[in-house]
């Protein structure tokens, strides 16, 4: 497979640049072939060029090879188990590297004994990502089932950061002996069906998009954390971020972590005891258990997965995902915000982010219970400008504000609700369908085109950019108050229905 | 009890299951589904799977069978007295949810506990009647770690180690006194007892492999166990020795240290407070000290201040150095390996590569620094060949230097 063959183009020395071309990036063969005849022929290191793939085109001249009975060498058997892993790494200096080695190795055999040695420690360390490498994909590969009248099939997609799809093959074959499966990912793709097979490099929309199980595991996930000790760090140290898009349960960190305070603090307050227990258990396992009683729930559910793939307008592009309402098909109250920010594009969930946050202490304050009403936003992606690596939020404008308003008005007529809020501007927008000065709405129910009642008040984000404190807080105060007027108005309908 | 399907009961018992610290698969025999009829294999380390934001790894599926109980220790979420929901798993369920989220890779194997229902034979013997079929039914070969009960039969106590990878039974606390004021029907005694006769099983297991290749394994990650720390008055001091004692006596692979976590619906008799989580992590590096770098218990105890605690600010082994200046600085070219390990910021990787590179030639300051990680920490302790500390290491200011400035808050995102 490998050749070795010259360039016309002359170095700046005296030896022809020779080019070794190797069958794919991590081929320990090819390149144990041809760096053994090149060493044997004593060429230099700097006058090679290592290329990948059949790149036959664009080479000129003939083979140089040295004579094929150069003499026969040895070198330490550690030697080739790591470079059989250092070969792996994505590094385009590996090749170069391990010749370089390999050629030391012939007048110090003792090289790799010495780990303090900058080429031995580079090896090292190149060596050390690849075996991490191995291991979180050992880890963080997840199978999702796939459709087949012959029985069960899984595959997974997954992108490694080094060439080792082969390396670790072997692994999933002895775990999974039996049972069908395939890993896909960008550079090479993985089969086992009582033998290994390899095909190239695929897509993700070439894998399943999902996996019934997935709930399941997630409420594991959710359940097994244990809020009162919050350690971010740690976590993020063993389970970096760039894992976390082909992770299932990932999405539900943001909203552990910005819970956990307030379920410790449930957890420590003495007071009502049956009512804190009842609270644990709605935070372990409330969040996405569905009641599933055949009414607005599942009309609720089925407008949710429709959403998820809503192309109406073009934010659908860069946003992450569509960050639908959450909370109970039977709720009485319906709080409609703006969009989602930054917090809520990545984890999925409305109102979690540091606006949501200051929401919930409002909520709090004015004595509404947030798990018993129905939160949602006018705009279901998040529109933002990308600023160096930040998302910086863009209000929606009104074309993208009507093409979703087709949510909004479903979402409150599966769910019916006795008062909707608008947050905001935009969402005021959104259940009016015209331009409303808040200042002047606030504070008194206005009747909607469907009949339904609605209250107008700021949205909570509109407090975190007041930078005097004072005036913040007398806003936050009559932000609540809003609040307050909008539970009596319930109380007041419920009473009277 | 209202009926459940298997997800609720899943977020009640796994919600149960969470203040067990331990999730290791590692130390078992290897395994893979070649030739078999099942999936699974354990081929030394562990892997953990995923991570919640508490920073501790999912490895294994932990719940319990039931969290409904006939004990009432206080410390314990699922004792008799409390408040919250109860749930029960079949023998069925546990089977399929383990198959289904090991095909999916999303663990390595079962850690199955359970609250005590019944009486503590029937609870047992449900809980190996789970690995039992894992085992022969569906010739399940990934991990699986049984909790076992201290009272339960010593014959199902044997076939618990048939199937099991490893067994554990809690001490519960470091102390006796502790146990019998938080446990109060649990006996310090039994658990002894317990503990002792699984050792022995696990050594009479041993000598039989010795002379019959084709006797079967009995618990072969042997056992392991838990203390919570922070719930009573016992010292770090107390809890190394405590620790070492287990280690020596039963041979147990581990001992786990869990910070005392408040829990929903909590007893009167304990203290309602976060728990120290640092105190846990330093209890885990002079849990290390002592398996790994050459400590005796007493040194490690040695480390503590006047009231038997470890200090939180900095590690137990910078500690020790600090009170044993003498000792140090160390030359890394001559130093026997004992003396290496005891190098504040040396782990025994560095260690044995330090070993292996000055067999070739002598070692300088920026050769360690390749080998190490952070030389700044270990420039006081160190004598290389181009670099001797001036009088550092009797600094009164040492200490701050090494002190890590304390972060205020942790990061949201």
């Amino acid at each position: 497979m490998e050749r070795v063959v010259a360039r016309s183009r002359e170095p700046p020395g005296d030896d022809p640049v020779l080019t070794a071309v190797l069958a794919r990036p991590d081929d320990i063969d090819g390149w144990r072939t041809v760096a053994r005849r090149l060493a044997a022929g004593g060429v230099a290191g700097d006058t090679i060029v290592w290329q990948v793939g059949d790149t036959a085109t664009d080479l000129l001249g003939g083979d140089v090879l040295p004579p094929g009975d150069a003499p026969m060498f040895t070198v330490p058997k550690e030697f080739l188990a790591v470079a059989s892993r250092v070969i792996c790494n994505r590094d385009a200096e590996r090749f170069a590297l391990l010749y370089t080695a390999l050629t030391t190795l012939r007048t110090r055999p003792k090289l790799l004994d010495d780990p303090a040695d900058p080429l031995v420690r580079r090896l090292y360390d190149l060596d050390k990502g690849v075996r991490r490498d191995v291991h979180k994909m050992r880890a963080f590969v997840r199978f999702r089932d796939v459709p087949d009248p012959e029985g069960e099939r899984f595959a997974a997609w997954f992108e490694p950061e080094h060439h080792i799809v082969r390396l670790n093959a072997g692994f999933f074959a002895r775990r999974f002996a039996n049972m069908r499966w395939s890993i896909l990912t960008p550079d090479e793709c993985v089969h086992w069906d009582g033998e290994l097979s390899f095909t190239p490099g695929a897509t993700r929309a070439d894998a399943p998009d999902g996996d019934a199980l997935e709930e399941t595991w997630r409420t594991y996930f959710a359940s097994i954390f244990n809020p009162a000790r919050l350690k971010v760090k740690a976590m993020t140290a063993e389970m970096p971020k760039k894992y976390w898009r082909n992770l299932p349960e990932a999405s539900l960190v943001p909203g552990l972590i910005a819970g956990a305070a307030e379920r410790t603090r449930m957890m420590i307050d003495a007071g009502d005891k049956a009512g804190m227990s009842n609270a644990a258990v709605q935070a372990g396992a409330g969040a996405w258990v569905r009641t599933g009683d055949g009414g607005p729930a599942d009309a609720l559910a089925e407008l949710r997965d429709d959403a998820a793939q809503c192309k109406r307008c073009p934010l659908y592009g860069p946003a992450t995902q569509t960050v639908f309402g959450e909370g109970p098909a039977d709720a009485q109250l319906v709080f409609v915000g703006e969009q989602p920010g930054d917090n809520e594009d990545l984890a999925g969930r409305p109102f979690i982010g540091p606006a949501g946050q200051l929401f919930d202490r409002a909520l709090a304050a004015a004595g509404i219970d947030r798990t018993r009403a129905y939160v949602t936003n006018a705009v279901k992606h998040f529109k933002f400008e990308q600023r160096g690596k930040r998302r910086i939020h863009s209000k929606p404008d009104t074309s993208e504000i009507d093409a979703c308003r087709w949510w909004v008005d479903h979402e409150r007529a599966a769910i019916r609700p006795a008062v909707t809020v608008a947050l905001g501007a935009t969402a005021a927008r959104s259940l009016t369908g015209k331009a409303v000065t808040i200042s002047r709405e606030r504070g008194r129910p206005l009747t909607l085109a469907d009949g339904s009642e609605a209250w107008i008040t700021v949205h909570p984000s509109f407090l975190l950019r007041i930078e005097d404190k004072a005036a913040a807080a007398l806003e936050f105060d009559r932000f609540v108050a809003d609040l307050v007027a909008v539970r009596e108005r319930l109380a007041a309908l419920a009473g009277a229905g | 009890m209202s009926h459940l399907d298997t997800r609720a009961k899943l977020a009640i018992l796994a919600d149960a299951a969470k203040y067990d610290a331990s999730c290791a698969s590692s130390g078992t025999v290897k395994r893979t589904s070649i030739g078999g009829k099942g999936i699974g294999s354990t081929e030394g380390s562990g892997i953990c799977h995923s991570y919640a934001p508490d920073g501790r790894c999912i490895s294994l599926l932990k719940i319990l069978l039931t969290n409904s109980c006939i004990f009432d220790c206080h410390y314990c979420i699922n004792r008799k007295s409390s408040n919250v929901r109860r749930a029960r798993f079949t023998v069925d369920e546990v089977v399929r949810l383990t198959l289904s989220f090991y095909k999916r890779n999303y663990i390595e194997g079962l850690f199955l506990s359970s609250g005590i229902i019944g009486t503590p034979d029937y609870t047992m013997e449900q809980l190996v009647r789970v690995a039992k079929e894992l085992r022969t039914v569906h010739d399940f070969r990934g991990y699986i770690h049984l909790k076992t009960i201290p009272d339960a039969d010593p014959a199902l106590i044997e076939q618990a180690g048939l199937y099991a990878d490893r067994l554990s039974i809690n001490v519960e606390l470091p102390t006796e006194t502790g146990l019998n004021k938080l446990a109060p029907e649990k006996s310090a005694g039994r658990i002894r007892t317990a503990m002792r006769e699984l050792k022995a099983g696990i050594d009479d297991n041993r000598d039989a492999r010795a002379k019959y290749r084709s006797a079967p394994r009995f618990a072969p990650a042997g056992q392991s166990t838990q203390m919570i720390v922070g719930a009573d008055a016992a010292t770090d001091s107390d809890v190394v020795a405590s620790a070492s004692a287990l280690y020596s006596k039963f041979g147990l692979r581990r001992v786990y240290y869990s910070a005392f976590s408040p829990i929903p619906d909590a007893s009167a008799v304990l203290p309602l407070v976060r728990p120290p989580l640092m105190r846990e992590h330093r209890l885990y590096q002079a849990d290390w000290l002592v398996r790994f770098y050459g400590f005796a218990p007493s040194e490690v105890q040695d480390a503590t201040d006047g009231g038997g605690m470890l200090p939180l600010d900095i590690d137990p082994k910078t500690a020790w150095a600090l009170k044993h200046r003498d000792d140090f600085p160390v030359d890394i070219n001559r130093a026997p390996r004992e003396m290496l390990l005891r190098i504040p910021g040396m782990g025994v990787k560095t260690v044995n590569s330090v070993l292996r590179a000055r067999r070739q030639r002598r070692l300088r300051l920026d050769d360690l620094g390749r080998l190490t990680r952070s030389i700044e920490r270990l420039r006081p302790f160190v004598v290389a060949a181009d670099w001797r500390p001036l009088a550092l290491a009797e600094s009164a200011v040492l200490r701050r230097t090494l002190v890590k400035p304390e972060r205020s808050q942790l990061e949201l995102f």
